[in-house]
C-alpha cells in the first residue's frame, strides 16, 4: 500500500478528509448564504448576483466540480465510518447499554451527525432538483433572458412543504455545523485549552448564523413578500 | 542440611559490588539465546528483569495473574523514589543513603546487599528519566525532591502522588518494546501455583491458566520470582486485592528458605476503617507528613470536632516525643505511636484515627501550593471520606502496607535453590526490621534492572544449567500436586466462604502479630491459627469448577496458603525475643516505650525451612556489621 | 461520614462467556452508604456463595483508582455517574434509599465480554507494544538532569501519562473509538525530549495497532474524556492527529 492509500486507510486520515471536506464546505455556505441575500433586496439585485455568476461560467464550473467531489467524499467517508463505527460497537453477544448515559457525556449535535447529516442530504438532492436544475439545466437560455430567477425562487417559496421542509433542513444543518466547525479543529490538531473554547464558541455562532441566515429567505417569501413581484 | 552463604564478595564496602561485577562469569551474546528465563511477576521487579534480560539476548517467558502487567500493585506506590544523588546539595551521599536504610532497617539487613542497593539507586533515576517518566521538575529544569520519613536530606524523587504508576508504566513500557522485538513472551491471567525442581535446581513453573482452568507446565534454565509481598495475610492491608502469597510460599514448600516473616510494616498513614463490609485500606503517602502535624486530643475519648479542639489542648505526640524528626519520623515509630494514644483513648472521637492536619501549610504556602503537591490525595481523601480535607484535618491510622520478609536469597539474589531468584518485595534482602519511605521502589527497579540480569548471567556462566524437559516426570508430578489441591478445595463444600475465614484470620494477625507482639499472645495465635486453618480444609465453600474462570477458587488457594504463612510469621515473632523495627515485642522496651533490640542473640536473618504444615527449622545467617557501628535507633 | 444503610435493586449483567447469550439478573440488597459499590459486590457475592450459587464475576484490584483494573458501566455511565473516579471509588452514599441500578460490563467489539463483568482488553497491551516505549537498553541512559524540562512540559506530560489504561473511554465512545488512550501514550512521548527521535514512528505504528485491533474512528464527542476516571483531555487526540499528520508527511 502507497503511503496515501495507507494514511486515507486510517482511522485519523479519514477524519481527516471528512475535517478537510467539511471546512471547504463550511466556507462554501458562507459565500452562499451572502450570495443569497440579495434575495432581500429585490428581483434585480438577486437576478444581477445571479448574472454576475453567469459571467464567469467556466470558473463556477470548476468550483462546482471541486465543490461535488467535497460533497461526494464528506458523504463518503462520513457514511464509511458511520457504518464501520457500527460494527465496533457490540455486536450479538455484546449489545447496547440498558441505560444510555450519553446525554450526561456528549453534546446532541455531536451525537447526532450522520442522522442530521443524512437529512440534509435528503434536502441537498431536492434543493438541486429545484433551483440548481431549474437554473442551469431546464431552461437557463430563457431564464436568463427574462430576468425569472427570482421569480423562480418566489414560486417555491411559496410552497408551505417546501418551505417546511427547507426551514427544517437548515436548522439541522446548524446542528451539524455546531459540531462540525470545532471538530474539523480538533481533527486537524488544533486543540488547545486556551483557545479551544473559543472556537467552540466561535463555531455555534458560526451554525446559529447560517441557519437562521438560510432560513431566513423562505420564512421571508412565504409570510411577508407574498406573491407580489 | 542447608548451609547458608550469603555469597557477599570480600573487599571494601563501595568496591564490592563493582569487583564482583568483574568477577562473575559473563554469557557470550551468542550464548544467551541458549538461555530461556522465566519471569513470574511484572510488576516493577519482574518489568524491569524481564526487559533487561531480553534487552541482553536472553530468552524471556513472563508471567503475570493479571490481564496485563501495567496492573501490578507497584503502581499504587504514591509518593517516590529515593536515590542518592544529592541534587538538592544538601550532604547526600551514597553512604548516606545506605546508612539511613540500614538504620531505618533497624540493623537487621545485610549491609552489602544494602549498600549496594544505595549505590545503583542513581542509575535507577538516570534510567527511569530516560524512559520518559515525567518526574516532577523545577522552574529550570531540573529534577525536584522532597523529603520522606526516616532522612534528613532531600532525595525523593516524585510525580506527583503517582510515582508507582509512573515507575510501572516506564517498566511497562521497556517491556513492551521487548516483547514486539520477540525477545520476551508474555503471559497474562496466569498465576503460578508451583515451581518446578530438577536435580536440586529450579527449571520450571506450573501455573493455572485463570481463562480456562488449565494446569500447564513452562520449563526453563532459571526462575525468578517478583511476586510482590504478602500483606494480605492479614485481610485488611493498603496491598492490592489480588497480591498473595501463593508463589513465595509454593517455592517456600519446594525448599526455598523463608526470611524474617515477622517483620511486616503497619503503615502509619492510612484511612481509617469503616466498617465490616471493608475491602482494604487506602494508603495516603507518606509525604503529607512533610507538610502536615499529627496530633490527637490530649482529653480522652473527646468528641469535638478537631477545630473545636483548641490549640493547647492538642498533643502533637510526633513533635513531642522525637523532636528532631518530629512528624517524620519513621513508619514504625509513627504508626505505634499512634497505637498508643489511641489506646489510651486519645484517638479521634475515642476511635482508632488520629488527625494529620494540614491547616499550618495551607496558611503558610496557600491552598494552592498545597493543591498542587498533594491535590490528587486529598481529592481521593475527599471522595472516600467525603469531607474536605483543605477545611477539616485528615484522619489517618495506620495499617499494613509492606512485607520486608521474603524468600531467602544470597548477595546474587539467588535462594538457597539454585536457578530460583527472587526480586523486589517478595525477597527479605534490603530492609531490614523496617523498610524507609521510598525505598520500596527503588529496591523492585534495583533488583530488576541493574542486579539480576549480571547474577543470573554469572549463573548460566557457571553452572551451565541445562533446560528441563517440560513433559519430564517432575513437571508431571508437579501439575499432579496442584491438581489435587483444586480438586481438594472444590470437594470440601462447607459452610463458611473464603473471605470469612480469611477476615478471620487477619483479625487474629492484626490484633497479635500486628504492631505490637507479646509472648503470651504468640503462642495463643499460634494454636488460633492452627485451628483456622483446620476449621478451613473441613468447613470452606468454593463454588463453581476447575475448568473455568473461577475467582472463588483463586482466592481459596491464596487464603490456604496464607493460613500457613501466618503462623510462620508468629513462630517467627515468637523467635525473635528482642524489639526492632516494625518487630515490637512488649517485653522488650525502654520506660518510655522505645524499641529494645538485643544484638548479642538476634544480630541474625531467620530463615526458615519449611517441613510440613505447622513445623518449620530456623537456620541463622549473622549479620556481620563491618562498616556501621550498631548503635541504638534514636529519632528524638 | 455518616454511616446508613440502602436498600437497592440491582441488575446486574450475567454472561457465561464471550459467545453466549447474556441477561440481567436482579438482586435486592441493603449496604451501607460508606461501602463502595465493588464493596457491595463482595458482599452480595459472599452471599451467594454461601447460597451455593456462582458469584457475580468482576474484576479490581488496586481499589484506589489507579491500576485500571475494574470498570463497570453503572447506570449507563463507564465507572457510574459521578466525574473523575474508577468504579472502586464510587460510594453508595451517591445513591438513594430504593433506586434500581443497572450494573453493566464495558460494551465494544473489541473488548470481548470473558464472564459477566470482565471484559478482555489485551488490544490496549497490543497497541503500547506497537510503540508506546523510548527505545534505548538498560544501562545507556545519561544523568538525570543532564536533559532539562521545563516544569509545565513534565506537568502536561504526566496529565497525559496519568492514563489508567482501564478502557472507560472505549466503553463511552458511541463509536468504540480507542483514540483518548492511543492520544494519552503517544502525547506523553510528543511532550517530552526523550520521545523525539521516534516521534513520528511512533504514532504511525500506534494507530496502525489501534486500527487493527478493532477499535473505531473518534468523530470527536467527547465522551471519553467526560468519562475518563482520570480526566484526560481530548487535546491528547488533537496532539496525535496533528503528529499523525506530520508523520504521514515526514515518513
Amino acid at each position: 500500500m502507497g503511503w496515501f492509500s495507507k494514511f486515507i486507510n486510517s482511522s485519523i486520515g479519514k477524519k481527516f478528509i471528512m475535517a478537510v471536506m467539511g471546512s471547504f464546505l463550511m466556507i462554501f455556505l458562507i459565500i452562499h448564504l451572502i450570495g443569497n441575500f440579495t434575495l432581500f433586496f429585490g428581483p434585480n439585485a438577486f437576478n444581477g448576483y445571479v448574472k454576475t455568476l453567469d459571467s464567469i461560467k467556466p470558473l463556477i464550473r470548476v468550483i462546482e466540480v471541486v465543490l461535488l467531489a467535497a460533497f461526494v467524499f464528506h458523504i463518503y467517508y462520513g457514511t464509511l465510518l458511520w457504518w464501520e463505527n457500527k460494527k465496533t460497537q457490540g455486536g450479538k453477544f455484546i449489545g447496547k447499554y440498558k441505560i444510555n448515559g450519553s446525554k450526561q457525556n456528549s453534546s446532541f449535535s455531536a451525537r447526532t451527525t450522520f442522522i442530521t447529516g443524512s437529512i440534509i442530504f435528503i434536502f441537498l438532492v431536492l434543493h438541486l432538483g429545484t433551483f440548481f436544475w431549474r437554473f442551469n439545466v431546464y431552461d437557463p437560455q430563457n431564464l436568463a433572458e427574462n430576468h425569472q430567477y427570482f421569480v423562480i425562487v418566489n414560486e417555491f417559496f411559496q410552497i408551505w412543504w417546501y418551505v417546511a421542509l427547507y426551514v427544517i433542513a437548515v436548522i439541522l444543518l446548524g446542528y451539524h455545523l455546531n459540531h462540525g466547525f470545532q471538530s474539523a479543529f480538533q481533527t486537524f490538531g488544533w486543540n488547545n485549552k486556551k483557545y479551544f473554547p473559543f472556537i467552540q464558541k466561535t463555531g455555534t455562532v458560526y451554525a446559529i448564523i447560517m441557519a437562521l441566515g438560510f432560513a431566513s429567505m423562505p420564512i421571508y417569501f412565504f409570510f411577508f413578500y407574498g406573491g407580489n413581484l | 542440611m542447608i548451609k547458608l552463604d550469603s555469597k557477599v564478595p570480600a573487599g571494601p564496602i563501595a568496591e564490592k559490588w563493582t569487583n564482583h561485577k568483574f568477577n562473575m562469569k559473563l554469557v557470550n551474546p551468542a550464548n544467551k539465546r541458549k538461555y530461556d528465563v522465566i519471569v513470574v511477576g511484572t510488576g516493577l521487579a519482574g518489568a524491569s528483569a524481564a526487559a533487561t534480560l531480553g534487552e541482553l539476548g536472553y530468552k524471556v517467558q513472563a508471567f503475570t495473574y493479571h490481564d496485563s502487567s501495567r496492573r501490578a500493585h507497584s503502581i499504587g506506590a504514591q509518593g517516590g523514589i529515593n536515590a542518592a544523588k544529592n541534587y538538592q546539595n544538601d550532604g547526600d551521599s551514597v553512604f548516606r543513603l545506605f546508612y539511613d536504610t540500614i538504620k531505618g532497617g533497624d540493623f537487621r539487613s545485610r549491609e552489602a546487599n544494602t549498600y549496594r542497593l544505595a549505590e545503583v539507586s542513581t542509575n535507577i533515576i538516570d534510567q527511569c528519566v530516560a524512559q520518559g517518566v515525567p518526574f516532577a521538575r523545577e522552574y529550570g529544569g531540573t529534577l525536584a525532591n522532597r523529603s520522606f520519613g526516616g532522612a534528613q536530606v532531600s532525595r525523593t524523587f516524585y510525580a506527583r502522588g503517582e510515582t508507582g504508576q509512573q515507575l510501572l508504566l516506564g517498566a511497562y513500557s521497556s517491556l513492551n518494546r521487548q516483547i514486539k522485538l520477540g525477545n520476551v513472551q508474555m503471559f497474562h491471567r496466569r498465576e503460578m501455583l508451583d515451581v518446578v525442581i530438577v536435580d536440586g535446581k529450579a527449571k520450571g513453573i506450573t501455573v493455572r491458566n485463570l481463562l480456562t482452568g488449565e494446569i500447564e507446565s513452562y520449563a526453563a534454565q532459571a526462575v525468578i520470582l517478583a511476586t510482590g509481598g504478602y500483606m494480605n495475610v492479614y485481610f485488611l492491608s493498603t496491598n492490592a486485592m489480588l497480591c498473595n502469597a501463593t508463589a513465595a510460599w509454593r517455592a517456600h514448600k519446594r525448599g526455598a528458605l523463608f526470611a524474617n516473616p515477622c517483620f511486616t510494616q503497619i503503615h502509619p498513614t492510612c484511612l481509617p476503617v469503616h466498617g465490616e463490609g471493608q475491602s482494604k485500606l487506602v494508603l495516603m503517602s507518606e509525604s503529607l507528613r512533610n507538610d502536615g502535624r499529627v496530633w490527637v486530643s490530649k482529653k480522652v475519648n473527646d468528641h469535638r470536632p478537631p477545630n473545636e479542639i483548641p490549640e493547647d489542648e492538642r498533643d502533637y505526640y510526633l513533635e513531642r516525643r522525637y523532636p528532631s524528626f518530629g512528624n517524620l519520623a519513621p513508619r514504625d515509630v509513627s504508626s505505634r505511636s499512634a497505637k498508643y494514644v489511641c489506646d489510651e483513648g486519645r484517638g479521634v472521637n475515642g476511635g482508632r484515627a488520629v488527625y494529620l492536619d494540614l491547616s499550618d501549610a495551607i496558611k503558610r504556602l496557600g491552598a494552592n501550593v498545597i493543591k498542587e503537591k498533594y491535590g490528587n490525595l486529598f481529592d481521593m481523601y475527599q471522595n472516600i471520606m467525603d469531607e474536605d480535607p483543605y477545611k477539616v484535618p485528615m484522619k489517618i491510622y495506620p495499617a499494613p502496607h509492606y512485607a520486608m520478609g521474603g524468600l531467602w536469597v544470597d548477595y546474587n539474589l539467588m535462594s538457597n535453590i539454585p536457578g530460583l531468584f527472587v526480586a523486589g518485595e517478595a525477597n527479605f534482602s534490603d530492609h531490614g526490621a523496617n523498610r524507609l519511605g521510598a525505598s520500596a521502589l527503588m529496591q523492585g527497579l534495583a533488583d530488576g534492572y541493574f542486579i539480576i540480569p549480571y547474577t543470573i548471567g554469572n549463573y548460566f556462566g557457571s553452572e551451565k544449567p541445562t533446560k528441563a524437559d517440560v513433559n519430564g516426570s517432575e513437571f508431571q508430578e508437579s501439575k499432579q500436586q496442584v491438581k489435587e489441591i483444586t480438586n481438594k478445595l472444590l470437594s470440601i463444600n462447607g459452610k463458611q466462604t473464603v473471605d470469612e475465614i480469611h477476615k478471620k484470620l487477619g483479625h487474629l494477625l492484626i490484633d497479635k502479630v500486628g504492631m505490637s507482639r507479646d509472648e503470651a499472645g504468640l503462642k495463643k495465635v499460634i494454636s488460633d491459627i492452627a485451628e483456622l486453618r483446620d476449621e478451613f480444609w473441613h468447613d470452606v465453600k468454593v463454588v463453581g469448577k476447575g475448568e473455568e474462570l473461577n475467582q472463588t477458587l483463586e482466592k481459596a488457594g491464596r487464603v490456604a496458603d496464607f493460613l500457613e504463612l501466618g503462623e510462620l510469621m508468629a513462630v517467627d515473632a515468637l523467635n525473635r525475643d528482642e524489639s526492632c523495627g516494625s518487630h515490637f515485642r512488649e517485653e522488650h522496651q525502654t520506660p518510655d516505650g522505645e524499641a529494645v533490640r538485643n544484638d548479642k542473640d538476634f544480630a541474625y536473618v531467620a530463615a526458615w525451612e519449611f517441613e510440613k504444615v505447622g513445623k518449620w527449622n530456623l537456620h541463622k545467617e549473622n549479620l556481620e556489621f563491618e562498616f556501621v557501628e550498631l548503635a541504638t535507633r534514636s529519632y528524638k | 461520614m455518616t454511616n446508613t444503610n440502602i436498600n437497592l435493586t440491582l441488575n446486574i449483567w450475567r454472561q457465561e462467556s464471550a459467545d453466549a447469550k447474556g441477561d440481567f439478573e436482579q438482586f435486592k440488597v441493603t449496604v451501607s452508604s460508606d461501602a463502595s459499590i465493588l464493596e457491595m459486590l463482595d458482599e452480595l457475592n459472599n452471599k451467594l456463595e454461601k447460597e451455593g450459587k456462582i458469584p457475580i464475576a468482576f474484576e479490581s484490584d488496586c481499589r484506589e483508582g489507579i491500576c485500571g483494573t475494574c470498570g463497570l458501566v453503572v447506570n449507563g455511565h463507564p465507572h457510574g455517574p459521578l466525574p473523575k473516579i474508577a468504579t472502586c471509588q464510587l460510594h453508595m452514599r451517591n445513591f438513594k434509599d430504593g433506586e434500581t441500578l443497572f450494573i453493566e460490563p464495558f460494551r465494544a467489539t473489541a473488548f470481548k465480554v470473558i464472564k459477566d463483568l470482565i471484559v478482555d482488553r489485551s488490544g490496549f497491551d497490543k497497541i503500547q507494544q506497537a510503540g508506546g516505549f523510548v527505545s534505548f537498553n538498560t544501562g545507556s541512559a545519561p544523568d538525570a538532569n543532564a536533559i532539562p524540562i521545563p516544569k509545565e512540559i513534565a506537568s502536561l506530560a504526566l496529565d497525559s501519562a496519568e492514563c489508567i489504561g482501564c478502557g472507560a473511554c472505549v466503553a463511552a465512545c458511541k463509536n468504540s473509538s480507542a483514540m483518548l488512550f492511543v492520544g494519552a501514550k503517544v502525547s506523553q512521548f510528543a511532550l517530552l525530549p526523550q520521545g523525539q527521535p521516534e516521534r513520528y514512528e511512533r504514532v504511525m505504528n500506534m494507530v496502525a495497532a489501534m486500527d487493527e485491533a478493532g477499535f473505531g474512528s473518534c468523530t470527536n464527542t467527547y465522551a471519553c474524556e467526560a468519562e475518563c476516571p482520570k480526566g484526560i483531555s481530548v487535546t491528547n487526540i488533537a496532539r496525535m492527529n496533528r503528529d499523525y499528520f506530520m508523520a504521514v508527511i515526514k515518513k
